[in-house]
């Protein structure tokens, strides 16, 4: 087994210093009645041509070279270069959570500038170093306004991603958290007459996305007011960092859930991503996840160690904030190269072509199809209304090699033949015409046939 | 130094500050391709909203930004650089072609939403994952979806918790040996479940009868680690899986030490109920500085019902497709299918070991830590003389005598060339030494590794202080951990 650094010779010898006959010896331990005594039921040892081969095979089945108008929580955005060659590092990719924080400095000083740069893109305070991803840092995100307000109930904005509303709720079931689901309104934002009637003395936290599911800007300032005059807590979900550049960041909020996975993460099938919590330094020893801070060595010299562990498991055990243990720090490690690649100026510029792609997509779909939520400012994704159904517009568009919004039924029954839709710089605009064209296509047929209808009964 | 280490020199490392203090307007490491749709009037589209300043985020060029993570990267250890023998953290090689046929363009780009009709590819690959370490655990269904071991450790007491709900009554407590990791308390507070402390009986093992006397209808399930975190096989699982059965308790079994076992014995075999896996741990894909992680769990077929959703099923045309209508489902840990990209990684391993290929891997790692603890006996205190499996643990008992403890030989070890063991862990160990060398350790490394370790010894009888200053030969000596948490630095900010 070419993983295996030991020759026969080797294993005789380890043996022999070990005083043992046979491996078997060091298995004696388990009782021989639970011993397998046969090859596992698994394929074959392969050579590494045969995995590549393998492999190659799976991604040619899997949607490779087409262009893609899916959003919805897993963006596709330009990974510089740099990103792969600076992790693929064996001293990044091979090394393990710091603990030893002398041969640990690299990590540890990368994740503090991590740290740094999400607080000043949220406008937060602190920032810890990774969770999971944008659902369960939602989801502990609201857990930790119920443990900081000692409330016991949230609201939860309708258009919040599904998914992370599912994951919240699968969370808050067992710890006696009771969840309230807000509507939204025509404009795609909170409907704020029915958070206002909502919100009680019992409100922990109100949880709202922004930009939300639809890709709407909320106002969050009118949300904040609502809740913090209620004694409840602004959490504030992003699952499209890219927004950040370019959308006013959420200053009012107590906490603010992140999904990192815009900044140089790949799509990959759902995951591995990067979530991050970021809140108000007084909020800080209720935050779940690892932390890096600053201090010095013996000497005076600047270094950097994992900090405020009382808050963790290994540590509190039953009573730690959260059960988090191993985080995201590799994935940590892509956003922050890919924030320092594109820095201040090019975050906003890399944000303003997302806009500029979105809002031509939505002028050329409002053509011929009905694009909702259109009240309010939006930023790189849209809902697209069609007399067809859009599992059936999209099952033509893919002939062509494209990816069709996401039809929403599944998730927002009463939208009807809604579908979500998103562009960002990678969208080229004859991709977006194309997919006008089929849309537009399919509206003169569902038009045509409902005239045909009409003239038959006026015969 | 008086004692001469054979397995590392000191070199130069270059410093380097934080990023921000590199940084100056106009400095750039991007460049867009021109727009080819109009350009837009950020100010109409989005008016009070739009970002006026995006603060201190750096300005920088790309070759300032490949030296500066370059020169980060070489203060880190690493398993690319040697041994790195952390107690229950299984830090073996991570072999390269995982990184890249992850890489491949329709698995790295591949939407979690797109069609089944072109996502073919990517349900292969969760599915025969899925057969694999079904096979390997020698249990009957699984579940991917959790992220890391400590959301396979949530998602499996949900699993409990739902069970026992559908008979009638969630039940109230989880019983947890004293040397069990500190997730699993967390993990069934998170649950809502109550703890109670099983004591380890004086071989390092379930005290079987104590169990049998805490056992009883209010007890949820066993979460039992095996091989427990003192590398110890527990020999009478049988007894315990019956105690938790006969009154209708699971056995969860923790599978961070699951690179003891596999190809060698199935924990379905001996009674366990549902379990969950680090791929990070026993199945090689990179810990990267703490994570990525994935922790599927497997589970017993009358657990299945209650698996996270959606599910991977074969659909009457042959396809593959997921399954979401599942009514009694513990719901959703993560939103998609968890981390795919890790999936791809531990297939590959899989893959490229084969059923010799494991079985061989689980030899060596038992192999490697016995000759670890023969090497370092009468040197260092062995608390428990129990038989090791794929981990030793030791206690400073010998040290302590002279005022050295675990954390200090640890720093020492760092002047040695090797990344410490796992320092103060299991807590029914006072300090102590828990090391894991895992099949990866050629015998030379070893050796180095145990000269390195005895000539530690010799220094704390000879001159303690060399030892309770260590390390001397790294970019900083200890820092000051008690001053970072009084006053906590977070972040950069501008002078």
């Amino acid at each position: 087994m070419r993983y295996l650094p030991k020759s026969p010779a080797d294993r005789e010898a380890i043996l022999k210093a070990i005083g043992a006959r046979s491996i078997d010896d060091l298995f004696a331990p388990i009782p021989a009645e639970y011993r397998l005594n046969r090859d596992l039921n698994i394929p074959r040892q392969m050579s590494e041509s045969e995995i590549v081969d393998w492999f190659r095979d799976r991604s040619r089945e899997n949607g490779d070279s087409y262009t893609s108008f899916l959003g919805a929580g897993a963006y596709l955005h330009y990974r510089p270069v740099i990103i792969d060659s600076l992790i693929s590092r064996g001293e990044f990719l091979t090394a393990y959570t710091p603990y030893q924080a002398e041969v640990s400095q690299g990590t540890l000083q990368s994740i503090f500038e991590f740290q740094t740069m999400i607080c000043e893109l949220t406008g937060m305070e602190v920032a810890n170093a990774s969770m999971y991803d944008g659902s369960t840092a939602t989801t502990e995100a609201v857990m930790m306004a119920v443990r900081l307000t000692g409330r016991h109930s949230a609201l939860i904005a309708g258009s919040v991603h599904p998914e992370y509303r599912e994951v919240l709720s699968t969370y808050a079931r067992h710890q006696g958290i009771a969840l309230t689901e807000v509507g939204f309104l025509e404009t795609g934002r909170i409907d704020l007459r029915k958070l206002e009637q909502s919100v009680a003395p019992e409100t922990a936290c109100v949880l709202l996305q922004s930009p939300n599911f639809f890709g709407t800007i909320e106002d969050v300032e009118a949300v904040a007011d609502i809740a913090h005059k209620n004694g409840a807590m602004l959490v504030i979900s992003i699952a499209e960092a890219v927004s950040l550049g370019i959308v006013e960041p959420p200053h009012q909020a107590d906490i603010v859930a992140m999904e990192g996975q815009s900044f140089g993460v790949p799509p990959s099938f759902g995951g591995p991503y990067c979530g991050v919590i970021a809140t108000r330094e007084q909020y800080v020893r209720q935050m779940p996840g690892r932390l890096v801070g600053q201090t010095t060595d013996r000497n005076g010299k600047r270094g950097f160690v994992l900090t405020l562990a009382t808050r963790e498991q290994h540590i509190r055990r039953e009573k730690a904030t959260s059960n988090i243990c191993t985080n995201q720090a590799l994935i940590a490690l892509m956003v922050n190269i890919f924030m320092t690649v594109y820095g201040k100026v090019g975050l906003r510029e890399l944000a303003k072509q997302n806009l500029a792609k979105t809002a031509y997509a939505v002028r050329q779909f409002s053509k011929h199809a009905e694009v909702l939520f259109s009240g309010a400012p939006r930023f790189n994704e849209f809902v697209v209304q069609t007399s067809e159904d859009p599992y059936a517009i999209n099952s033509r568009i893919l002939g062509h090699k494209i990816v069709g919004g996401l039809p929403l039924k599944k998730f927002y029954p009463e939208l009807g033949n809604a579908a979500l839709w998103c562009c960002t710089e990678m969208t080229r605009r004859s991709a977006i015409d194309t997919a006008v064209g089929l849309v537009a296509e399919s509206q003169r047929a569902v038009k045509s046939a409902s005239e045909a209808d009409v003239e038959e009964v006026a015969r | 130094m008086k004692h001469i280490t054979r397995k590392a020199t000191r070199h130069i490392s270059q410093n380097e500050g934080l990023i921000f203090e590199k940084s100056s307007p106009g400095k750039a490491a991007w460049k867009l391709p021109p727009l080819d749709v109009p350009d837009v009037d950020t100010r109409q589209l989005l008016g009070a909203s739009e970002r006026k300043d995006l603060g201190n985020v750096p300005e920088v060029s790309e070759i300032e930004i490949i030296r500066h993570f370059t020169r980060l990267s070489t203060w880190n250890y690493a398993i690319d650089l040697g041994m790195y023998p952390l107690g229950s953290c299984t830090m073996k090689y991570n072999p390269r072609v995982n990184e890249v046929v992850s890489r491949f363009e329709g698995l790295a780009n591949g939407h979690p939403y797109q069609p089944e009709r072109i996502s073919q590819g990517a349900l292969r690959i969760l599915k025969t994952l899925s057969e694999c370490l079904i096979e390997i655990t020698g249990m009957d269904a699984i579940t991917l979806q959790p992220a890391a071991g400590a959301q396979g450790e949530l998602t499996g007491l949900l699993m409990v918790r739902a069970h026992h709900q559908s008979k009638g009554h969630p039940r109230k407590r989880i019983l947890i040996p004293d040397s069990a990791h500190g997730t699993n308390p967390a993990t069934a507070a998170t649950v809502g479940y109550a703890v109670e402390n099983l004591k380890s009986n004086s071989a390092g093992m379930v005290d079987v009868a104590a169990l049998a006397v805490q056992m009883n209808e209010e007890v949820a399930a066993l979460m039992l680690t095996n091989p427990n975190t003192l590398g110890v096989f527990e020999q009478e699982i049988h007894k315990i899986a019956d105690i938790m059965h006969a009154k209708g308790g699971l056995l969860y079994m923790d599978g961070a030490n699951m690179n003891a076992l596999v190809g060698k014995v199935r924990p379905g075999d001996f009674g366990v109920d549902l379990m969950h896996l680090n791929l990070h741990k026993t199945f090689s894909t990179p810990h990267g500085g703490g994570g990525p992680g994935s922790g599927p769990v497997a589970v017993k077929k009358f657990l299945e019902p209650f698996l996270p959703k959606p599910v991977v099923i074969t659909k009457p045309d042959g396809s593959l497709g997921f399954e979401y209508d599942r009514p009694q489902s513990v719901g959703r840990v993560r939103a998609f299918y968890g981390n795919f990209g890790m999936f791809v990684r531990a297939l590959a391993y899989i893959f490229a070991n084969g059923p010799d290929g494991l079985r061989q891997t689980t030899e060596d790692a038992v192999l490697n830590a016995n000759y670890i603890r023969k090497g370092l006996e009468g040197s260092y205190d062995l608390p428990y003389p129990t038989p090791s499996m794929h981990e030793v643990v030791f206690s400073d008992k010998l040290q302590a005598k002279n005022g050295v403890r675990t954390m200090d030989i640890a720093k020492r070890l760092i002047d040695y060339g090797f990344h410490p063991y796992t320092t103060a862990f299991p807590l029914i160990v006072p300090g102590a030494l828990m090391i894991e060398p895992t099949e990866s350790e050629p015998k030379e490394e070893m050796d180095l590794f145990i000269e390195a370790m005895r000539s530690i010894a010799e220094e704390v009888e000879e001159d303690p202080q060399l030892v309770l200053t260590a390390p001397h030969n790294t970019r900083v000596s200890r820092l000051d951990e008690v001053m970072a948490a009084r006053k906590p630095i977070l972040r950069w900010k501008p002078q």
